[in-house]
């Protein structure tokens, strides 16, 4: 039996390896961890710190429900269509030999997916408001949009598409370069035409990521605020847009915990949207080392 | 007929590829090109007709005339002065911090804990599932009151959200030098842990910490939910804020924003091409 001295000395480094970690672990558990406890908890008390359900309750409801029901929409839309579309986009990137245009492609997509929030709606503003340029052509062309076109649901998802597919491009490209010749050339080989090498090769190995990669776009159209904020002024129900609004005071005052039941039901989807991500993540891992 | 290879690469001329034999693969080739020109015009008129048009609004006066006015007019406008300091100073406190806690803790685990590796790429990732106007309620609710009254808070919240692609950054930096040898060499040789950090490790990160850099600073500059939740007048608050008189300057303002980000990441780009392809980015400004 070992004595209790060397059982210490086996434990030091240990415990030495894990205190170097420990600022990082104390910072992300009072910045990240407690935060987010805070919000579960406080979605469950009344504003005196008492259990109740009535937030949950009133969260539920219209307008709320509405919101959510809103929210989800617009983040399924701005997930699917930017997902198709990126791949279409990655591909043809990725098939061209040109250098200059991979690279460009590449910074730009770099650009445009960190370019969210309030600079965007102003872009989109000049482009498509009732004066906007975009506009002023589409009248020319007989195509009149309404005046407020831009700041109903087709309107932000579109301003959406501005960040979501420039994503899709920077986080799918890594899995299309994992695509190797050699499949392609063996499957050619075995005489396969292009349509069935993609059916049968190409398709179920990057489905996985492309998968993925869509969830996580899923998750970033969910959750973005700005954009819709600084566009529509509360024109839709979005549930950020509500949650600022309750958080602002716009609503009755000591709605707060309303707020964090909203955010709460927003966590939740978040931690699906992770937890299948991770999932797939791993099964795209299989066939794509990167 | 001789092709000359730089022609046939321009695509002036059809079926000059050098796999396509037999009438129908040249054809499957030329529709490939057609959609992929298709594909490539239409994404490059979505994303540049916005800046055209932003750019436009922004150099036009209501005459109709072309002036930099709004430009020059940027720094006098009421409240940007204050809102872009602020701003500065944020960007500057949440890198500090950054670089701080993230260098050494990435550095540490790649070279001690490789395994927690795993772990440490879904920690890190965690960010990315709290959506920041929920993060910020949880935030004003439990933290202390000497952190509420400071602006600074936001700092320490940005460092939060730019956690998933700092760390990515960084852990891309050091996967690509093998920092265990490195170490291991340094110590060898007698240098201690600081020197081997900041004489050894450091100028191989050099183009990682920059990207992490550069990348925090464009979070800080353009977060808005955080702060217009927080009450604090940065820069997209100010932005949001100007009215009908000033929608030239911030239009102004938001032009720039995008053409400094794209400065920067053009130049980081060249710096370190290489690496930088494959890396993805993510910025929690949206």
């Amino acid at each position: 039996m070992p004595s209790r001295t060397s059982r210490l000395g086996q434990l030091r480094p240990r415990l030495r390896g894990m205190l170097a970690l420990a600022p990082f672990a104390i910072y992300v558990a009072l910045f990240l961890v407690v935060p987010t406890i805070a919000v579960v908890v406080g979605a469950f008390q009344t504003p005196a710190g008492r259990f109740t359900l009535s937030n949950i309750a009133v969260a539920a409801h219209a307008p709320y429900s509405n919101g959510f029901v809103e929210s989800l929409e617009l983040a399924l839309v701005t997930s699917v269509v930017p997902g198709i579309l990126g791949v279409f986009v990655a591909y043809a990137v990725h098939t061209s030999r040109r250098r200059l245009l991979r690279r460009v492609v590449f910074t730009a997509s770099g650009v445009f997916a960190n370019f969210g929030g309030v600079p965007l709606a102003f872009l989109f503003i000049a482009t498509l408001s009732a004066t906007g340029v975009a506009t002023v052509w589409l009248k020319d062309l007989s195509i009149s949009l309404t005046s407020r076109w831009l700041f109903t649901f087709p309107g932000v998802a579109l301003v959406y598409m501005y960040f979501q597919v420039p994503l899709m491009v920077l986080i799918v490209t890594p899995a299309l370069n994992g695509l190797r010749p050699a499949w392609r050339e063996a499957s050619e080989n075995l005489g396969a035409r292009s349509r069935q090498y993609w059916r049968c090769v190409g398709a179920p190995v990057l489905a996985p990521t492309v998968l993925g990669c869509t969830l996580l776009l899923f998750g970033f159209g969910l959750s973005a605020y700005a954009t819709a904020r600084a566009l529509t002024a509360g024109t839709i129900p979005l549930t950020p847009i509500q949650i600022g609004d309750v958080m602002n005071g716009n609503v009755i005052a000591g709605q707060q915990n309303v707020g964090m039941a909203l955010g709460l039901g927003l966590i939740v989807v978040m931690a699906i949207v992770l937890v299948l991500y991770t999932l797939l993540q791993r099964r795209a891992s299989r066939w794509l080392s990167q | 007929m001789v092709v000359p290879v730089a022609a046939a690469d321009t695509g002036l001329l059809r079926g000059g590829h050098p796999s396509a034999g037999g009438r129908s693969a040249r054809r499957s080739w030329r529709d490939i090109r057609a959609w992929r020109g298709i594909v490539l015009g239409l994404t490059g008129v979505f994303f540049l007709l916005p800046l055209y048009a932003a750019l436009r609004f922004a150099l036009e006066n209501n005459l109709g005339h072309l002036t930099l006015a709004a430009f020059s007019a940027i720094p006098h406008t009421t409240g940007f002065m204050p809102a872009f300091l602020l701003s500065v100073r944020l960007a500057a406190v949440t890198m500090a911090i950054t670089m701080a806690l993230m260098v050494p803790t990435t550095i540490y685990v790649h070279v001690k804990h490789p395994k927690l590796r795993v772990a440490f790429d879904a920690i890190t990732f965690l960010p990315v599932g709290v959506p920041p106007i929920v993060l910020v309620i949880g935030v004003l609710q439990s933290a202390p009151f000497v952190l509420k009254s400071t602006p600074y808070l936001l700092s320490l919240e940005y460092v939060i959200l730019a956690m998933p692609f700092a760390y990515r950054s960084l852990d891309a930096g050091l996967g690509a030098i093998d920092p265990k040898t490195l170490v291991e060499a340094s110590r060898s040789l007698g240098g201690g842990w600081l020197s081997t950090l900041w004489r050894v490790i450091a100028p191989n990160l050099r183009s990682a910490f920059l990207s992490a850099m550069i990348l925090t600073l464009a979070l800080v500059f353009g977060e808005f939910t955080m702060a217009s939740i927080d009450l604090y007048t940065t820069l997209p608050v100010w932005v949001v804020s100007t009215d009908s008189i000033t929608a030239h300057v911030s239009m102004a303002v938001s032009f720039l924003s995008l053409a400094l980000t794209w400065v920067l990441l053009l130049a980081l780009s060249s710096v370190d091409r290489r690496r930088f392809r494959r890396r993805v980015i993510i910025v929690e400004g949206t």
